[in-house]
């Protein structure tokens, strides 16, 4: 059995099929997945993230911690609350999570990082932040619950007082402030709008519930996966890991080269990787055929050449497969998949598939 | 949890079989199969006249999370498919033993396959896998 978050009795009362994931028993679905996935394009829906870790960093060079360990650079951080999405490199440019970095003080930024390699990156974090006199603190005393959709923000800034309520609907996107005793992100990883709410994991099971009354409704790790792909959004050990870059895994935007003075860990790898030119990149697929394109399936690049599926799945709000692959950098716009016996062709196209409840493919 | 009607028999990997009245064999997947898959997308489904064997792999149904074979729980030939599941793939999960059958078959040898578990000893099977 895994490690449960405080959430798990509820998930089990609501029905939910539970799964492994990172180590933890998670809500795959409470009953269709591809019902959830909708009701998150098309009204609101909220996930339960507490397996993630929510780590603070305290201590006037926190900021200097940071600069040096993630690829992003948090100097771009100026205003209070802002958040910024970085990869966490090794000194070969490989990445060792992707997270969500808050900027909450000039002594304290708060850390989301996933629940697969949160044992690991605390180690990682804690051997960088001890010679800083930096603290990190995990903060296990928190739930954190996503709440996304169309209607999300309005529906759970109703649980808050009206003062606090306005704040958050008055949060702009990607920014985060400590109202009463919740932490209220306007941040997601499903293409909608939405919050993140990190409260005292004492109050997770009224809040889900009294957002269930509302009419946002419980979403498991299948929606989520689904919603997170037709966004065009990557998946720490699906889409990249420890022996991959973020120039080959669609990351390149994430990674500040500017101010060249900045050293951080695996920049030197990194530019080197980028001087002679990434020899991969990751693509977005969707295949028009009746099959569903999954991780690790071959693709095939006219010409020659190889890659591999890196996530895919159905998409509920396009009706066919969608996927990420990594492909050799000259690849065009057709590529062909192997999928289950059968070579099908694959069209290459700009990711993400679907924002805001629309499609942008067709 | 759907009921298991009385009349199906079973397969170890989920497949079920009805006798019609007009002596062919309906196919389908059950319940607990449909729920292991999660939401269906995809079915495909065997050319009408095709000749199976006992566990031939005869149809592919396909949920948001995985493909799976579905294997002849007897030997016939199709004589039937169920052409709704090509837009309605979640009839399958809707109704499992009804509206979501995949196929007909004229059995090889009448009467019902060796081997195939009753109602009552599938669901003690089911309990246990």
């Amino acid at each position: 059995m895994g490690r449960q978050t405080c959430l798990y009795d509820l998930h089990c009362a609501l029905g939910a099929r539970m799964v492994d994931f990172g180590g933890w028993d998670m809500p795959l679905a409470y009953g269709s997945q591809l019902d959830e996935h909708h009701a998150v394009r098309r009204v609101a829906g909220v996930f339960d993230v507490s397996h993630m870790g929510i780590v603070d960093l305290r201590g006037a060079r926190s900021g200097e911690l940071l600069r040096g360990l993630l690829a992003n650079d948090i100097g771009r951080l100026r205003q209070t609350g802002k958040a910024l999405y970085s990869c966490m490199l090794n000194e070969h440019g490989g990445v060792i999570d992707d997270l969500i970095v808050y900027y909450l003080a000039d002594d304290w930024y708060r850390v989301v990082i996933n629940a697969g390699t949160r044992e690991s990156d605390l180690a990682w974090i804690a051997s960088h932040a001890e010679p800083l006199g930096v603290q990190v603190l995990e903060r296990t005393e928190l739930a954190m619950l996503a709440v996304q959709g169309p209607q999300a923000r309005e529906l759970s800034a109703a649980l808050l007082t009206k003062e606090a309520g306005s704040a958050a609907l008055a949060l702009q996107p990607f920014f985060g402030a400590q109202l009463a005793d919740w932490f209220v992100a306007r941040t997601g990883y499903t293409g909608e709008d939405g919050f993140e709410l990190m409260l005292p994991a004492t109050q997770a099971v009224s809040v889900w519930q009294r957002l269930n009354a509302a009419g946002v409704r419980s979403c498991g790790l299948g929606a989520r996966d689904t919603l997170r792909l037709e966004a065009g959004m990557n998946l720490y050990g699906n889409d990249m890991n420890a022996v991959t870059n973020p120039l080959e895994s669609g990351l390149a935007w994430t990674v500040a080269f500017e101010p060249g003075d900045r050293q951080f860990v695996g920049r030197s790898a990194l530019e080197a990787i980028r001087a002679r030119g990434s020899a991969r990149k990751l693509v977005g697929l969707v295949l028009d055929e009746r099959a569903v394109l999954r991780s690790h399936q071959r693709v095939l690049v006219p010409g020659g050449g190889e890659g591999e599926v890196t996530s895919g799945s159905f998409s509920p709000t396009l009706g066919r497969s969608i996927g990420f692959a990594r492909v050799p950098s000259a690849t065009g716009a057709q590529v062909e998949v192997e999928v289950r016996g059968r070579v099908l062709p694959a069209r290459v196209v700009k990711v993400p598939f679907v924002r805001h409840g629309r499609a942008l493919i067709h | 949890m759907s009921e298991i009607p009385a009349e199906l028999r079973f397969t170890r990997s989920h497949e079920w079989v009805r006798q019609l009245p007009d002596g062919s064999s309906e196919i389908g997947i059950s319940d607990h199969a449909q729920r292991a898959l999660g939401d269906l997308v995809f079915v495909e489904l065997p050319e009408v006249g095709r000749s199976l064997s006992v566990g031939e792999a005869c149809a592919v149904v396909e949920s948001v999370k995985a493909a799976s074979d579905v294997y002849a729980p007897i030997a016939g030939t199709v004589v039937a498919i169920n052409d709704q599941l090509r837009q309605t793939p979640e009839l399958i999960n809707r109704e499992p033993y009804a509206g979501g059958w995949l196929l007909r078959l004229r059995p090889e040898v009448p009467g019902e396959g060796s081997g195939l578990l009753s109602a009552s000893d599938y669901r003690v099977f089911e309990a246990q896998s």
